[in-house]
């Protein structure tokens, strides 16, 4: 069954396309990977969206309800968290700070964060407890570090960790691995399955194609706007324009 | 302290142990440690008049200081709590202050009843007005709430409302010199200490976080707009309390409650006490106020030694006072060999 899905759904920045007519449909529980070259459209169809940008044309629904063109907050309350591309954590408050404002929002009060903790106060120990999941360790001092010096690696996971507070069942991870080393990324490997098996529908839009084809179910390609090849990896890396696009063209 | 090769050290008092957000506090040394700079200030501003009684024309300078120190608790609260640089102090007064003449000259309100109505009627109306700009950031919002006294007055004067320029006289005044030092004296510990109570909830992290960055929070799934919207209820509310004990004191509600003054003095007290803490807010005022007084008596040249000073502060203790005591209060130096 379908938990989300997009029909033809286009933006244009002045002169320029940045989505033409895009379509495709998420399963609940899958993680739905989009690739593309620098450019091609990722970020603005994650904004497109989650409300951050206005799209021109067309229509989103998320549990066949129609959600096009509400305001940011309202499609984060709905249940579709978003991660940042350049982390975007709040560095003047502490980590475990930064997951109570989610907290603090109508849905976490309602219906309680993660596994439904924090739904009558006690918001910071419900943080720590995100936070240790997530892999910050408990016993160290970096839950309370400010956000401020934690290194990429952590910023990454607390980008996470701020979607998890919302209690969310769908995950747009913009690039969640880029900036990573290899060992950093093969642990957050576990905790992308992990999240699948709590049943959290993931999109990665992902530069990391290897990383990423490990845990995927399906990918969709985009190249200038436009949904190019869609299907199971294997398939979408034979696809010819997929080629194209990462590798150009044999001709010259 | 000696000198040679080392370095100076910051070393944080023992007693800042937190354990979950309560201080954990085991004497009543530390006690005394925590809650005598609190009770510094409310001991000092309660017996202020008491200690003045011989000099009544300074009595009437606290009235003033508070009205200020109510302004720059507003400032402080939206451009350093939430993240909106608002330069309407002046709007607030001045709305606060008309509604107040109303009420007590139309309405027949007594003093004390007139003030706090005027203050939430005030801060509806200025609430309003400032919604529409909200989504505005830094320079543009400053920009307009600047621009709202400015309007008022050429409003009032055009069409000739609300007494036009000759203003709303005859407003009722407070039954004595103590009550009036002790109304705006507890309204200010008031604000002071509930704000500080409303920061340190997980609304006031909340706006704090709006501060820090306004898209995680929508991220977050909170309406950024709400909370802004919120905040500037709070400190309209608060400015409009100063500005109708200000008409009821004067018993007066003119346009020269639209003065720019009440826009800039705030903000220079704010810089020199040291924005955040709030109880930054009331040492810069209790700096400058006195201090524009003692300079009356240079007449004309005043303006000029004020900004001297003004300036001085800005370049030697650019952090402002009440950051700088705290630090003196709560860490010791010492010299570390390297």
């Amino acid at each position: 069954m379908s938990i989300l899905s997009v029909e033809g759904l286009g933006k244009t920045f002045g002169g320029l396309k940045a989505l033409s007519s895009v379509s495709f449909s998420v399963r609940q529980g899958e993680i739905y990977g989009v690739i593309g070259p620098n450019g091609s459209g990722k970020t603005t169809l994650i904004n497109c969206i989650t409300g951050f940008i206005r799209p021109d044309e067309g229509k989103v629904s998320f549990r066949q309800a129609e959600i096009t063109r509400w305001p940011a907050h309202k499609i984060a309350r709905a249940g579709i968290a978003r991660t940042f591309q350049l982390m975007r954590p709040f560095y003047s408050l502490p980590a475990y700070k930064n997951l109570v404002i989610p907290l603090w929002s109508p849905r976490a009060r309602k219906e309680g964060g993660w596994r439904g903790g924090g739904k009558h106060g006690d918001r910071d120990t419900v943080a720590v407890d995100i936070l240790e999941e997530i892999g910050f360790e408990r016993d160290s001092r970096v839950p309370y570090k400010m956000a401020s010096t934690l290194p990429t690696g952590y910023l990454k996971r607390l980008e996470l960790a701020r979607c998890l507070a919302l209690r969310p069942e769908v995950i747009f991870c913009d690039e969640v691995f880029s900036g990573l080393s290899p060992s950093e990324v093969a642990s957050m490997l576990p905790l992308i399955e992990k999240l699948k098996m709590e049943g959290i529908t993931l999109i990665m839009v992902e530069h990391r194609l290897r990383e990423l084809f490990k845990v995927a179910d399906r990918v969709m390609a985009l190249q200038f706007g436009e949904k190019i090849a869609e299907g199971h990896y294997k398939e979408v890396i034979e696809d010819r324009r997929v080629k194209e696009s990462f590798l150009g063209s044999e001709k010259v | 302290m000696n000198e040679g090769p080392g370095r100076k050290e910051r070393v944080d008092r023992g007693i800042k142990v937190r354990s979950d957000g309560i201080y954990a506090v085991s004497s009543s040394r530390e006690m005394t440690y925590l809650a005598g700079p609190r009770i510094l200030l409310i001991a000092v501003l309660l017996l202020l008049p008491l200690a003045l009684e011989m000099a009544p024309y300074w009595k009437r300078v606290i009235n003033i200081l508070c009205v200020y120190a109510l302004l720059a608790i507003s400032f402080d609260f939206l451009a350093n709590c939430v993240g909106l640089v608002c330069l309407g102090g002046a709007m607030f007064i001045g709305v606060g202050g008309y509604f107040a003449a109303t009420f007590n000259v139309n309405l027949h309100m007594p003093v004390y009843l007139s003030i706090p109505s005027a203050a939430i009627a005030g801060a509806v109306v200025s609430t309003l007005l400032l919604l529409p700009c909200l989504s505005l950031r830094g320079v543009y919002f400053a920009i307009v709430t600047l621009m709202y006294p400015l309007l008022f007055t050429r409003v009032i004067e055009a069409f000739n409302i609300l007494g036009g320029s000759n203003g709303i006289t005859g407003l009722d005044s407070f039954p004595g010199q103590n009550p009036e030092n002790y109304t705006i004296i507890l309204i200010l510990l008031a604000v002071l200490f509930g704000l500080r109570r409303l920061l340190n909830e997980d609304i006031g992290l909340v706006m704090h976080a709006v501060k820090d960055n306004d898209l995680s929070v929508r991220a977050s799934g909170i309406d950024v707009a709400r909370i802004k919207t919120l905040a500037v209820f709070i400190a309209s509310f608060i400015g409009c309390l100063g500005g109708a004990y200000l008409a009821h004191l004067y018993m007066w509600a003119g346009l020269s409650l639209f003065a720019l003054d009440f826009s800039i003095i705030p903000i220079a007290a704010v810089t020199i006490g040291g924005g955040g803490s709030l109880f930054g807010a009331i040492v810069g005022c209790s700096i400058l106020v006195p201090l524009s007084e003692f300079l009356r008596v240079f007449g004309t040249f005043r303006i000029v030694l004020y900004c001297t000073i003004l300036t001085g502060f800005i370049v030697f203790k650019s952090e402002g006072l009440m950051p700088y005591c705290t630090r003196k209060y709560q860490q010791f130096e010492r010299w570390a060999k390297v």
